[in-house]
């Protein structure tokens, strides 16, 4: 466990007295609904409860974004201290992914009390509780406009201090960039989904003060709940696809164990020269796959033929030829690879018509394909086989350069020797790559298309 | 499927909903429609969400089961709304039926054009759940006894509660029935899994018609866009969901067919394999979470013959020495906990050679479709009834006689 550095334990304390800070006054603030703050406050404990309550296990939600219409309800219908104090509980109880757990709690306890307090004020000064009409009528459209303008606030706030935390536990240096990003990029993430949590958050408000009470007002959590849990499957399922997509690619591996690692190489030089070409992002995520994949009908070829040094003779070149083919028919129900099978058909094509399995010329060979060849060619020669040891990337790069036009085509070898120009080329294999980094905002993810995210 | 068709069962079923779709339409177009504003608004919500809807018929799950969530708790706010904006509403029983109706078919126009319509299953379902519960609220509202017997009070939102959850157990009930007309899978699992799945989509539909219809007697028609947002963020997940499922379920069959194509086992074997498995788990009444992992490790049960130096003769693992068959069930799971699935596809392939003494009820299933499958191919033209009776004599250690019994009734229906 890493200790934590100073600068983050003085930001974290600082934190933690300005949240009491906005808490303390509520005890003199007369006209407290006390049943109303207990209310909210069990019930923003309960929910963060329940994703660490062990009877549920591996059915419980992970992410608390699920929970934050409770927060902003609370800010809506309750003095800005009282609102901050609502949070405090939940927060306290909440999951903890990573150690160390206590400075965590803490921190999160000052970061959503002085976010909530904050959102409160700013639907103060609005006038949005008059808005939601206790003893009346609610001021429809309006009442809109202070919900806006506090689940903005709550954003703000929670996003700026996210990025003073990574900026103080970051190195030395760059303290100044790493906080804009980071709150930059938390900022523009979380701000839509909180709007949205903004509006369920404010029907609620709506509800509890109508004559048909606290009870109505719970109704709106349970589709909230319900999108959540069902976007923790979504993830849930989509990392277990990830991860046969890499049984499948390590299966080639095993048989073919000269080669380890150089499908995901492929799939990233891939990656660079679409970058390079200014493909849009599904098409870059769709041609990695394609690299990754490109191989994988060598599982249809006997593990003695690839494992076999020296010289093949013809028929045992001819079957290895046949992997392509293989390959295509093994992914051709996997709808999301789209044009990627092409790829996997075709990435033995040369321009000139030389290559297998069809001999296409030229254009006939789908663009796709022509980017697999140039990765396929580069990783291949870069890489350290039995027979010979890896050529230096610059050696690599002249030879793609000098078949480009017979083998290669040259728009994609240009793109490969300026990508790698700009970025380099560090070959990590990351077959063992671990659980993206938990967001504070898990739910920004909500605004992110993925390849898998976007098949039909 | 043809037999379905003329299912008594379903030809009452369309004829009521559609009868009362029709008799609704024409009673509301003949007397005129009251509150325009607000049949309109709810209409547009509806067709809106049908609009929205997701998929094709042949996805599974809670996605097939309410494919259309915002436009089903939209038709239910209607069927349940009292007051808009704090002034009473007057609709009745059959506009809400003729404006639903409208919606729904209206929404479902431009999935028509494109071959991907709702089912009829799910038209007189939308039709009959509305009308249920339509009847048992907007009478009692509109006569007034409503108010005097709970009030404009929390008690109303407890009553709305309790009339939706008699809706969705009649919706359960009704779609168990309709599944079971066209497929004749047995009564009792179909229901189990239909009361199962209102914890989940059933209860958010439920729980958000009530709202929908509280929040439009508060705040009036401005409830509507405010309270759909977060329902689409809903809709948006289950359709991720169902978008990453269908994927997945495309990857694990690729990778089934690894082993085809490496030339380990006959073309097609993994698939007749799963397809048998899944049909006598139904046969047999297990559950859908359960009929997923049946169907996984079904696919993937000769996985293991990957890590074979030499394939074994026409991939057929029925005939190998026990001792052998169990080496590579236990190679398959080890390479079946890698590919991410829940562990207990894992179990069921590393189990899948064990005495059925020994086994989990999915391994057994997979034990006797895997060992039906290479047993007739390899057995010619009599090859069923050879496999069957191969089967039957190895009910005292093998495979487990009622999983076999369920296969021939199974395969008698012509799976």
């Amino acid at each position: 466990m890493r200790p934590i550095p100073v600068p983050a334990r003085l930001l974290i304390a600082v934190v933690a007295l300005a949240g009491a800070a906005c808490v303390l006054p509520v005890v003199a603030t007369p006209g407290i609904r006390w049943g109303a703050v207990a209310l909210l406050a069990a019930l923003y404990a309960m929910c963060e409860w329940v994703t660490r309550c062990p009877f549920l296990g591996e059915r419980a939600p992970r992410s608390m974004g699920a929970f934050f219409p409770v927060l902003l309800a609370a800010i809506f219908l309750l003095p800005a201290a009282a609102a901050a104090l609502a949070a405090v509980p939940g927060a306290l109880l909440g999951r903890v992914e990573q150690r160390p757990v206590a400075p965590r709690r803490i921190w999160r306890g000052g970061q959503l009390a002085l976010a909530c307090w904050a959102a409160g004020q700013a639907h103060q000064l609005l006038g949005g509780r008059a808005s939601l009409g206790a003893g009346g009528a609610p001021d429809f459209p309006y009442a809109l406009l202070p919900a806006a303008a506090a689940a903005a606030a709550f954003c703000l706030v929670m996003a700026v201090l996210d990025g003073l935390i990574l900026a103080a536990v970051g190195g030395q240096g760059r303290r100044l960039t790493a906080l804009v990003r980071g709150a930059g990029a938390g900022f523009a993430g979380s701000l839509a989904p909180t709007l949205v949590h903004g509006l369920a958050g404010l029907m609620m408000a709506v509800l509890w003060v109508s004559p048909y009470g606290p009870f109505a007002a719970l109704l709106v959590l349970l589709p909230m709940y319900i999108s959540y849990w069902v976007f923790e499957q979504y993830h849930r399922e989509r990392s277990a696809h990830q991860a046969t997509i890499r049984a499948l690619v390590q299966a080639v591996d095993i048989k073919d164990e000269y080669t380890r690692g150089h499908s995901e190489r492929v799939g990233k030089a891939s990656v660079l020269i679409a970058r390079e070409l200014g493909m849009p992002d599904d098409r870059v995520e769709v041609l990695r796959f394609a690299g990754i994949l490109h191989d994988v009908g060598k599982l249809g070829v006997p593990t003695r033929l690839l494992r076999k040094d020296g010289p093949l003779t013809p028929e045992e070149r001819r079957i290895i030829e046949l992997h392509p083919e293989y390959g295509h028919e093994m992914v051709r129900g996997i709808g999301f690879l789209g044009e990627a099978r092409t790829a996997i058909l075709h990435h033995h094509e040369r321009l000139d018509g030389s290559g297998y399995p069809y001999g296409l010329v030229g254009r006939q060979i789908p663009e796709f394909a022509r980017v697999v060849a140039v990765a396929d060619a580069f990783d291949a020669m870069t890489s350290t086989r039995s027979y010979r040891r890896a050529r230096p990337v610059s050696e690599a790069l002249a030879e793609l350069k000098r078949c480009a036009g017979k083998q290669f085509d040259p728009q994609m070898v240009r793109a490969l020797v300026r990508a790698l120009d700009r970025h380099g080329w560090h070959p990590t294999v990351t077959s063992d790559e671990t659980a993206p980094v938990q967001l504070p905002f898990q739910e920004q993810q909500l605004s992110r298309e993925t390849a898998t995210g976007t098949a039909p | 499927m043809t037999r379905a068709h003329g299912s008594p069962v379903i030809v009452v079923a369309a004829g009521a909903a559609g009868a009362l779709a029709v008799y609704a339409l024409g009673h509301t177009l003949w007397y005129g429609v009251t509150e325009r504003g607000i049949a309109l608004a709810f209409g547009i919500l509806i067709a809106v969400g049908e609009l929205a809807r997701w998929g094709g018929r042949r996805v599974s799950g809670a996605v097939a089961r309410e494919p259309a969530p915002l436009g089903a708790a939209g038709a239910l706010a209607y069927a349940l709304l009292g007051e808009s904006g704090g002034r009473p509403t007057h609709h009745g029983v059959l506009q809400i039926i003729a404006v639903v109706s409208a919606a729904t078919l209206a929404g479902a126009v431009p999935h028509v054009a494109t071959g991907g319509g709702p089912s009829p299953d799910h038209l007189i379902r939308r039709v009959l759940t509305v009308g249920f519960a339509a009847v048992c609220f907007q009478p009692l509202y509109n006569s007034g006894e409503l108010q005097d017997l709970v009030g404009l009070g929390p008690l109303y939102a407890v009553w709305l509660a309790v009339v939706l959850a008699l809706t969705a157990l009649c919706d359960a009930v009704l779609s168990a029935v309709l599944i079971r007309a066209r497929t004749h899978w047995p009564y009792g699992p179909l229901l189990r899994d239909e009361l199962r799945a209102l914890v989940g989509i059933g209860s958010a539909v439920g729980a958000t018609g009530a709202v929908m219809a509280l929040a439009v007697a508060v705040v009036g028609l401005w409830a509507l866009p405010v309270f759909s947002a977060p329902l689409l963020l809903t809709q948006l997940a289950f359709r991720r969901y169902a978008a990453v499922r269908t994927t997945y379920r495309q990857t694990i069959t690729s990778l089934a067919r690894a082993t085809e194509i490496a030339g380990y086992t006959p073309a097609g074997h993994a698939r007749r394999v799963a397809v048998l498995s899944c049909a006598v788990g139904r046969d047999l009444g297990l559950s859908e979470a359960d009929l997923t992992v049946l169907e996984y490790a079904a696919l993937m049960h000769d996985i293991g013959q990957l890590s074979l130096v030499d394939p074994i003769p026409a991939g057929a693992t029925a005939l190998l020495p026990s001792a052998e068959q169990r080496r590579i069930a236990l190679l398959g799971g080890a390479v079946v906990r890698q590919t991410g699935v829940p562990s207990d596809v894992a179990v069921v392939v590393e189990r899948q050679a064990d005495p059925y003494r020994d086994q989990p009820l999915t391994a057994r299933i997979i034990r006797t479709a895997n060992a039906y499958d290479e047993l007739s191919r390899l057995s010619g033209p009599s090859g069923v009834l050879t496999a069957l009776e191969r089967l039957r004599l190895g009910t005292g250690h093998d495979y487990h006689p009622q999983v076999v019994e369920s296969l021939s009734r199974v395969v008698g229906q012509g799976v």
